[in-house]
């Protein structure tokens, strides 16, 4: 039914997408598979109409088909459901699925009634029961997914795309959703199912094709493979970049952060871990399953349900990022534009943005002179590319902005860091001269939790690895066991931990 | 060989002031100040007479008091509406302790300084810790200003103060008008605030990047209530300068005037949405409004055509300044 074949894609000089195949028959379930940014979203978006392929053909029932706006895909029987929903929360189902294409009577007002029958028997035919006048804000999750799909089946789609539809989901919720699924299967919809859960793609779909790096690694049929399989298919053999070697490692050394329980949903599920002194602690996982909310909790910057954690001994979490500074805890933030620099800031500012102590005369006044020397030993440190401390940061380079910030928290001397993905959006040279920064930063007695969606660099870096599933720790790996495939395997099947 | 030195040093200090000065917020309105008073010059043969442009001065003195703390909220991605309320307020209570109450002036002044730095506070909780956005918890406070002195005082005006309060509004120091130069001063102090402590810094890194600001460390909502506690403070400031003008303290007075107050920190270069801007932008747009206002007066036109006037001007400049860096 649907065929996508040979499909490129490049933003810019950076190619995404090197020729993906993807055919989904009429009645079944389809799995595309793959890491963070294997390309399954790009490839979903060509689909749509939102992008569009540099090289490669989409046909549907075999005929070749051109989408240059998300409009002609759906005209063409694409519907498409949304990581995060394109809902607008205070109108109801049924406005919301007639949404832009409201049914008028002849007066040219709204003829509600024919939009409230039409609404219901989608939604009959679905088999779900979803109020109908309500604001879907105030429907469940569930709930509103239904409406999403209702919205694509009111249009006739013949093909439908679930972008990661259970991710925010009960298991109850989850049963009742692949209930659905399979009604549509047997009506005939073909459905692209995209997980990051194995166990929910052997349940419910009927063939897999896998992703890796933007290359097609292949289709298979759901009963000719197992999980093992799966995951090698998923992670592969890379060439593995330039790592500094790791240090023997020290079981003995201090324990800077203890912490005993984070639980960050009420009855969800548990995580503990701690970091010790002078080592790089990989936090791995999907996107999604926590990482980044567990360490944001042990420096108030996330209001974790429950935080029982030690700091160097001091059973009281801080409160928020500005105590958690005086504890010397600092945080280079997932994204550089809008958590970490102030754009508007020269260099110097943003170094010394939370440092000003240190630059005073006479307890008020700052002493710019002072503030200049020690930016320039800063940036010299760190290496920093540019002219000098005055230069705006919006005019430098991925990297050199992340080292700006990584120079913020070494002229304040906080001895935990927490790098967020630390080498996003940065080029391998940079990417290589931060990993070895980070490895002299803990032989100089640093600790760092580095989250991160690149296996390579986990493996590469890290001294001991927390793999997180679905908003907790599931496995902490260490020495020969950090693996891709290891991470991988926990990270799609790992057990989780709840409290009686 | 020494000479060579010292030109090369001059032209190149030339040249620094020049590029520095490419960039900074303050070019547009030293342009726009420089080419009114052009204009205005030619269309009237007093308006570069000394008591002309004391004059000028002395007329913005208390709105261009306002628009300090105006400038300070407005840098962390704020705005205060209240500040005219809150001068009334304080003159009326102030005149209050003095009057009704008998006490000596000293304290009435004090008593405005309270007054506006409590309002402030209350501001500042609202915004900080309530969470709420500073142009909705503003209006609703501004009524509350205003309605606060209008029950205290009944409506009328409290008169009958000491004489000697009338030295802040109509005073002169070797001929120079005393609201100068409580407004400079002001200004100066402003100044140093922004640019020389760490304070002033955290103010820009909230206005510039909030967020970033927070995760770095920077206490937000600390800073967030200080910057409404300043403008309460030059809200009393500007209320003194008023009372010793009126001798009396007003219930009604200034209305509007923060919507005067702002347009001085927007011609003055300052970003709406914060982060960038300096005070001396904020006095050159209260000197530039003050010009407009007295030239409009000098050419003798309709006032209702000179607030028309006025309008198509900021959005003017506000349009030149739009994409500007």
């Amino acid at each position: 039914m649907l065929e996508m074949s040979g499909i490129r894609k490049a933003f810019g000089p950076v190619k995404v997408l090197h020729g993906v195949d993807l055919e989904v028959r009429a009645g079944e379930v389809h799995a595309l598979l793959g890491e963070n940014g294997a390309g399954k979203s790009t490839m979903m978006k060509i689909l749509c109409g939102i992008l569009q392929a540099d090289e490669g053909t989409i046909r549907i029932d075999g005929t070749e088909r051109h989408f240059a706006h998300y409009d002609e895909a759906i005209a063409a029987g694409i519907g498409i459901v949304f990581q995060e929903f394109s809902l607008i929360p205070y109108l109801t189902a049924v406005e919301n699925i007639f949404l832009a294409r409201e049914l008028r009577t002849r007066f040219g007002l709204l003829d509600r009634k024919a939009m409230r029958v039409r609404a219901k028997e989608v939604l009959d035919k679905l088999g779900v029961a979803v109020p109908l006048d309500v604001p879907v804000a105030d429907l469940s999750v569930a709930e509103q997914q239904f409406v999403e799909i209702a919205k694509a089946l009111s249009l006739e789609a013949r093909v439908l795309v679930l972008d990661e539809p259970t991710a925010t989901l009960t298991p109850s919720e989850v049963e009742y959703l692949f209930r659905v699924m399979r009604d549509l299967r047997s009506q005939g919809v073909a459905i692209v199912f995209i997980s990051h859960h194995l166990e929910e793609i052997f349940e419910i779909c009927d063939r897999i094709t896998v992703l890796r790096d933007g290359e097609y690694i292949g289709t298979r049929a759901v009963a000719e493979i197992d999980t093992d399989g799966l995951v090698e298919m998923m992670v592969g053999r890379r060439i593995e970049s330039n790592f500094p070697p790791k240090p023997d490692s020290h079981p003995h050394a201090r324990v800077v952060v203890d912490a005993e329980e984070i639980q960050l949903r009420k009855n969800g599920p548990v995580s503990s871990f701690q970091l010790r002194q002078g080592e790089v602690l990989g936090f791995a996982g999907l996107v999604g399953s926590g990482r980044t909310e567990t360490a944001l909790s042990i420096m108030g910057a996330y209001p974790a349900f429950r935080v029982k954690v030690e700091i160097n001994g001091d059973p009281v979490p801080p409160k928020n990022p500005s105590e958690a500074l005086a504890r010397g805890i600092g945080l280079l933030p997932e994204s550089r534009k809008e958590q970490g620099l102030i754009t508007s800031f020269p260099i110097m500012h943003n170094i010394s943005v939370n440092n000003y102590g240190k630059y005073r005369r006479m307890r008020v006044f700052l002493d710019l002179a002072a503030e200049r020397h020690h930016t320039e030993i800063a940036m010299r440190d760190v290496r920093v590319k540019a002219p000098g401390p005055d230069v705006p940061c919006d005019t430098l380079s991925g990297g050199n902005q992340q080292k700006v910030v990584i120079a913020r928290w070494l002229n304040h001397h906080t001895p935990i860091l927490i790098f967020d993905e630390p080498t996003r959006g940065i080029d391998v040279g940079a990417k290589a001269e931060i990993y070895q920064l980070m490895r002299k930063l803990t032989e100089d007695g640093y600790s760092i939790i580095m989250i991160s969606s690149e296996l390579p660099e986990v493996t590469g870096l890290a001294d001991r690895v927390c793999v997180f599933r679905s908003g907790a720790i599931v496995a902490t790996l260490e020495g020969d066991a950090i693996t891709s495939e290891e991470i991988m395997k926990h990270a799609t099947t790992g057990k989780l931990r709840y409290v009686a | 060989m020494s000479h060579d030195v010292t030109a090369q040093s001059s032209s190149s200090a030339l040249q620094s002031v020049a590029a520095r000065l490419k960039h900074s917020p303050l070019l547009l309105p030293l342009v726009g100040l420089i080419v009114v008073s052009v204009v205005m010059a030619f269309a009237s043969d007093n308006f570069f007479s000394v008591d002309n442009i004391v004059n000028v001065l002395r007329q913005q003195s208390i709105i261009g008091i306002l628009a300090i703390g105006m400038t300070f909220v407005i840098l962390t991605g704020g705005i205060d509406l209240s500040v005219g309320a809150v001068m009334a307020l304080c003159g009326t209570l102030g005149a209050g302790v003095m009057v009704h109450m008998g006490l000596p002036g000293g304290l009435g002044l004090l008593a405005m300084l309270v007054v506006g730095v409590l309002f402030g506070l209350f501001n500042g909780l609202l915004v900080a810790w309530g969470k709420m956005p500073a142009i909705i918890v503003t209006l609703a406070t501004m009524l509350i200003a205003r309605g606060l002195g209008l029950v205290y005082s009944g409506g009328y005006p409290v008169s009958g103060l000491p004489g000697w309060i009338s030295w802040f509004g109509i005073g002169r120091i070797g001929g120079i008008p005393v609201p100068i130069i409580i407004m400079v001063i002001l200004y100066a102090a402003a100044w140093v605030l922004l640019q020389r402590t760490s304070f002033g810094r955290h103010v820009y890194a909230i206005g510039g990047n909030e967020t970033a600001a927070s995760l770095s460390g920077v206490n937000t909502k600390r800073i967030k209530l200080i910057v409404f506690m300043i403008s309460g403070f030059t809200s009393a400031m500007a209320a003194i300068v008023l009372t010793g003008r009126l001798m009396s303290g007003q219930p009604g007075a200034g209305v509007a005037f923060e919507l005067d107050a702002i347009a001085m920190v927007v011609l003055g270069g300052t970003a709406i949405a914060g982060g960038r801007g300096l005070i001396l932008g904020t006095l050159i747009g209260a000197v530039l409004l003050g010009i407009i206002n007295n030239g409009l007066n000098l050419m003798g036109i309709n006032p209702y055509l000179q607030d028309v006037i006025k309008g198509f001007i900021i959005l003017l400049a506000i349009y030149i300044g739009r994409d500007w860096r």
